[in-house]
């Protein structure tokens, strides 16, 4: 029944976007948090800086990012990210594209969870003479980051899902070998697509149990 | 913490000193970064008058290409939300439903469709019309693509139906259970009026969703969308990558702005309106509700009997 999978590199292609996922992840987190200190910070230009890429990025399709760095980026400006043959060159471009469409979800969720973190909590840490960026990282963001680990938890589970976005630059990902194998395989449509189905689920399910857990230990209770 | 200055004092002669400072090394670290960049492009001959010139001079570039193509992204998104909504009420109503027969399958069809990627139905859709249908070639990208976009939306839009029906405080049924009313009549007659203004803000959001996935239709199904008018363009009017890219992006992010704000707005309103219960669903529940767990549904709510109970 399922000997059409023969050929086909479907562990290889799975491992291609749980990779993407993994960096990508990372790298939205860092920047991500980066964007939510400059949100909050008293600089006025940073915050300015940060509320207009957040709502730039956010209003644009992940669809036209991903192009943006193999079109604009790699073959019109020439940047190649550290080089290497193409498909790594287009890896981490997808992964550079990833990270800067997810980072604006990051930040918008950190910032949902700074405001659940009670005024006081600010005002005595300033009573005791912290500076803003002692005030945001020892006291205010360690709480925001509990609070909402169910939030990211769904960011990072529909960035799992926007990897398959990068098959329309041809990285070699789960996406890219199903539109191949549907299109070869046509008399098994359905079970190429059960089975690519069947991945995702494998791949997020276990991630929001186990966060969603992790979601009700570390919250703080108020 | 909603006024978020109070993570820093007013700033006095030092801190305004050095605030001035942050500001200018920020500026200055902008603008190196920016000049590289457009250094970069220049030398790439990318910044050249006549890569951006014909998208103010020439208006054959928006009749020929970019309207007519916001026109199919608006077709699909439109199409895509109308046959979404009926169907997502449906299956959300149905997942609050008595009978188990009724609410597990329900529960099933929405939790599957949102596990799995947009892209993915479409190109299973595609497929599938190519083997089984007897579509025209010319239109049945379209057709994909809203297949795609109804039974992911749809699901999402379940979530948002059962949470706005969720988030009414539970003395609604009780009263309405107390005067003699049936089932359907409650859920008809009380709740789902209420339910709709309160999720009316995260639906409109949800719009945003929509049309920035019918971007993959144009990616690789070949559905002549606005996304697709760059490869249009940039083969007729010289390879304009950069210009042509950045003239797309902007026209989805004012729209999907528009769209961004009149939730905002619609949500603020609905909030200081006092003749309802008070549960709004944020306009960003969506991103929230994107994919997994109802618990994870963002509402902002008064506190209900069942809060109080729990």
């Amino acid at each position: 029944m399922f000997d059409f999978l023969e050929g086909y590199d479907l562990l290889g292609a799975f491992w291609v976007t749980v990779q993407l996922t993994v960096y990508s992840a990372i790298g939205s987190l860092v920047w991500g948090t980066l964007l939510a200190a400059m949100r909050v910070s008293p600089v006025p230009v940073m915050r300015g800086f940060a509320a207009v890429y957040v709502n730039l990025m956010r209003n644009t399709p992940l669809t036209i990012v991903i192009l943006f760095t193999s079109l604009g980026l790699n073959q019109t400006l020439g940047v190649t990210l550290a080089g290497g043959d193409q498909d790594s060159v287009l890896f981490r471009l997808a992964v550079l594209g990833l990270i800067a469409y997810t980072a604006t979800f990051v930040c918008e969720s950190l910032r949902a969870g700074i405001n659940t973190v009670p005024m006081g909590q600010a005002e005595a840490a300033r009573a005791l003479g912290l500076s803003f960026p002692q005030v945001l990282a020892l006291v205010v963001l360690p709480q925001a980051f509990r609070a909402v680990v169910a939030p990211l938890t769904n960011v990072l589970i529909a960035l799992t899902k926007n990897t398959t976005v990068a098959a329309t630059i041809g990285v070699a990902e789960a996406a890219l070998l199903m539109k191949e194998m549907i299109e070869v395989e046509s008399d098994a449509i359905f079970l190429v697509f059960s089975v690519f189905a069947f991945g995702f689920v494998v791949l997020t399910l276990p991630m929001g149990l186990l966060l969603g857990w992790v979601a009700k230990r570390v919250a703080v209770k108020r | 913490m909603s006024n978020l200055s109070v993570l820093y004092d007013t700033p006095g002669p030092r801190a305004r000193r050095r605030n001035h400072l942050y500001t200018v090394l920020f500026l200055v670290a902008f603008a190196a970064l920016m000049w590289w960049v457009l250094d970069v492009m220049a030398s790439k001959h990318q910044l050249d008058a006549d890569k951006w010139s014909p998208f103010v001079e020439d208006s054959r570039v928006w009749t020929t290409y970019l309207l007519p193509g916001l026109a199919e992204t608006l077709k699909a998104a439109v199409l895509a939300i109308l046959i979404a909504l009926p169907l997502g009420a449906a299956l959300g109503i149905g997942r609050l439903s008595d009978h188990r027969w009724v609410r597990v399958p329900a529960g099933v069809v929405v939790e599957f469709f949102r596990a799995i990627p947009v892209l993915m139905l479409m190109l299973f859709a595609n497929q599938a019309y190519a083997e089984f249908g007897n579509l025209a070639f010319d239109i049945r990208p379209l057709y994909a693509v809203v297949t795609g976009l109804v039974l992911y939306n749809s699901s999402v839009i379940a979530e948002i139906v059962r949470a706005g029906i969720l988030a009414l405080p539970h003395g609604q049924t009780d009263a309405a259970k107390a005067i003699g009313m049936r089932k359907g009549q409650i859920m008809t007659v009380v709740l789902l009026p209420q339910a709709v203004t309160a999720m009316l803000p995260a639906l409109v959001s949800q719009l945003v969703v929509i049309v920035k996935d019918t971007a993959l239709g144009g990616a690789l199904l070949g559905f002549p969308d606005l996304f697709s008018q760059v490869q249009e363009i940039t083969a007729n009017y010289g390879a304009n990558n950069i210009a042509a890219i950045t003239v797309v992006a902007l026209i989805y992010i004012g729209l999907n702005y528009l769209l961004t704000s009149f939730a905002g707005w619609l949500e603020r309103r609905l909030r200081r309106a006092k003749k309802s219960t008070g549960a709004v669903l944020a306009a960003d529940a969506t991103d929230q509700l994107e994919t997994l767990g109802t618990e994870s549904v963002v509402m902002t709510e008064r506190p209900t009997d069942r809060d109080r109970e729990a």
